[in-house]
């Protein structure tokens, strides 16, 4: 096969959603956003669903989230957008409501739309994108920031007895009852990102059998802000994030693991 | 079918969104407007017509809830007082500028901070020069009775979806609180969600279908874009400046002095005016009905008629500054009220008029 019969449409075996637009992407080149956007997206296109999902985007990287999706979608203040997802599957039962959610604005500034979100068990699906850091406003401290982790709020790293500790946030929530899936997932690598997909849809699945909250982690990497290349980045993410956000389920089909 | 009911004001409100096709109301218990929520409860409305009623986590998540609501078209509401409505700023801000029909009630407490759970109307400011951040504004109800607590939901509504905007119903803990009869208007179906992506799936996020994707954002991260919307809110406010402009004005035809004066202190001044017309006193009363647009022409007209305009507020004097510039200092104005959710009584009005104006 020569390079004239392999673009031809016939020989096709891999193309872009048509739920990706062709905006090009504000992600720092190496950031695993665009990724998980992508995997969101290939999930609502092979299931369907497109004509009854509506996103909620938030405050952060992923504000501009609307740009990049071809679908129907809201942007949140920051934080709120399980209050806002929570309204739309009240007023529209029917519909695939998801949001996708940075980890400044799911696990700081909008904690108390998360949880109780979650403990109400609402019928949405929560993609959390958790990269310890807040990257849009150029890297400052984040909920999730590890130990010791430089930040330009925490520039001597990040000391526990003045800070806290980075908050686990997926297994805060599968304590809920409403919560019915919650699990942690990681897209750097293809295996990892074969992974995500699964879980991204076992959620929309969840949704659509009215089972309550969906709660998929994103544990990514933020290599302009953690200061390195996209490569020492992703292995960083897997020497120092993974043994504290361990990658797996955390409680499927309501069960804690 | 109507219905002749003794209500409280709260409650008249909670009805005549049950009865207006309300679809959804979101919101967070506090005094003095929590029988709102708990009639809705009570009632059970998603029995009735199927209207959602939720009670959120905070006033933040409420007025948020709202704004997800109004993105897919749905008519929604949330109602509060005061420090709640504080809270509540930043996603009405948030509403003004994605352009999202919703209906905010507040029923107003006294003021600052935690203040008093007595009535007050202390957040005119609040309500018509912003509240939140940004060049906006909010169309502004102000009730003086429970029959207006139910009249104007199905008013605001109708505002909100004309222009597409927030509208604030300003109550007040005494309008809230006190019982009246009202005449409740038989029961409107909600709209069919087939109807309402047929109205408004121009802009509408209710699920892509053979259109381009919908959009709801307050952002606009290119300058011209930011400024053309902008332009595009204060045509908004323009529009309803020329077309729905709503006061009242009670025996103003000889009148030699005003009152100026909303709410339930627009109530207070009427009984004010009828025991200054009984010791001889020309005066008359004028009630703006909204609060934004405010009637700035008709302050300005009687300017030629009256020696003196008294701005009676139950507050330090807020919306006195809008009488003036109204009245541009062609006739002397002058506030009165009291605060701290003490009431003033028609004779401490008719007082207050005879010694700051008269003398």
């Amino acid at each position: 096969m020569d390079t004239i019969d392999i673009i031809k449409p016939e020989n096709e075996v891999f193309c872009k959603t048509p739920l990706m637009t062709d905006t090009p992407l504000s992600y720092c080149p190496g950031c695993g956003h665009g990724t998980a956007h992508n995997l969101a997206m290939e999930v609502i296109d092979e299931m369907g669903i497109v004509e009854d999902t509506i996103g909620v985007a938030p405050v952060g990287c992923s504000v501009l989230a609307y740009d990049f999706m071809n679908i129907d979608i809201t942007q949140a203040a920051h934080g709120r957008a399980p209050a806002v997802a929570t309204a739309i599957a009240r007023c529209w039962p029917d519909k695939y409501v998801f949001t996708y959610q940075g980890d400044g604005d799911l696990a700081a500034i909008g904690t108390a739309e998360t949880i109780h979100t979650c403990n109400r068990g609402e019928n949405i699906v929560i993609i959390f994108v958790n990269n310890g850091i807040y990257g849009m406003t150029g890297g400052q401290m984040a909920p999730t920031t590890l130990e010791g982790m430089k930040s330009s709020t925490s520039p001597y790293g990040r000391e526990i007895e003045s800070m806290g500790s980075p908050i686990k946030m997926t297994e805060l929530v599968a304590n809920l009852p409403g919560v019915y899936y919650a699990t942690r997932q990681a897209v750097h690598t293809h295996k990892h990102a074969r992974k995500a997909k699964k879980a991204i849809k076992k959620a929309f699945e969840n949704t659509r059998l009215k089972k309550g909250l969906s709660f998929v982690e994103i544990v990514s990497n933020c290599n302009s802000g953690w200061k390195m290349t996209p490569n020492e980045s992703n292995i960083w993410m897997e020497e120092h994030m993974f043994p504290y956000f361990p990658l797996g389920d955390i409680k499927v089909n309501g069960k804690l693991k | 079918m109507s219905e002749l009911k003794l209500m409280k004001g709260n409650e008249a409100l909670a009805e005549a969104a049950i009865r207006a096709g309300v679809d959804a109301y979101f919101g967070y218990p506090i005094t003095p407007q929590s029988e709102v929520i708990e009639y809705l409860m009570t009632e059970r409305p998603e029995q009735r017509t199927g209207m959602v009623v939720l009670q959120a986590e905070s006033e933040v998540a409420a007025i948020n809830m709202v704004y997800g609501a109004a993105g897919t078209g749905k008519k929604v509401m949330t109602s509060s007082s005061s420090p709640g409505i504080s809270l509540k700023l930043e996603g009405i801000s948030y509403l003004a500028g994605a352009e999202l029909p919703s209906v905010i009630v507040n029923v107003v407490r006294g003021g600052p901070g935690l203040g008093t759970i007595q009535p007050s109307q202390a957040d005119y400011f609040q309500s018509v020069k912003g509240g939140g951040h940004g060049d906006y504004k909010l169309y502004v109800l102000a009730p003086a009775s429970v029959q207006e607590m139910a009249d104007f939901v199905e008013d605001a509504f109708d505002i909100a979806f004309k222009y597409r905007a927030p509208v604030l119903i300003l109550s007040d803990g005494l309008i809230g609180q006190m019982m009246e009869k009202v005449n409740l208007k038989a029961q409107q179906n909600r709209i069919s969600n087939e109807e309402l992506i047929q109205k408004y799936g121009d802009w509408a996020v209710t699920g892509k279908t053979n259109r381009a994707r919908n959009i709801i954002t307050s952002l606009d991260l290119e300058s011209e874009k930011m400024e053309a919307r902008v332009h595009r809110l204060m045509a908004k406010y323009e529009q309803m400046e020329k077309e729905d402009l709503r006061y009242e004005k009670i025996n103003c035809d000889d009148a030699e002095y005003l009152i100026v004066a909303y709410g339930s202190s627009a109530r207070i001044s009427q009984k004010a005016v009828e025991l200054g017309r009984e010791k001889g006193i020309k005066v008359g009363l004028l009630r703006p009905i909204t609060l934004f647009p405010f009637p700035k022409e008709q302050i300005l007209a009687l300017t030629n008629q009256v020696k003196g305009i008294l701005s009676v507020e139950l507050n330090a004097g807020q919306m006195v500054e809008d009488v003036q510039l109204s009245a541009q200092f062609k006739v002397p104005v002058e506030h009165f009220g009291r605060t701290g959710g003490i009431i003033h009584t028609p004779e401490e009005v008719l007082d207050a008029l005879e010694q700051k104006l008269i003398k």
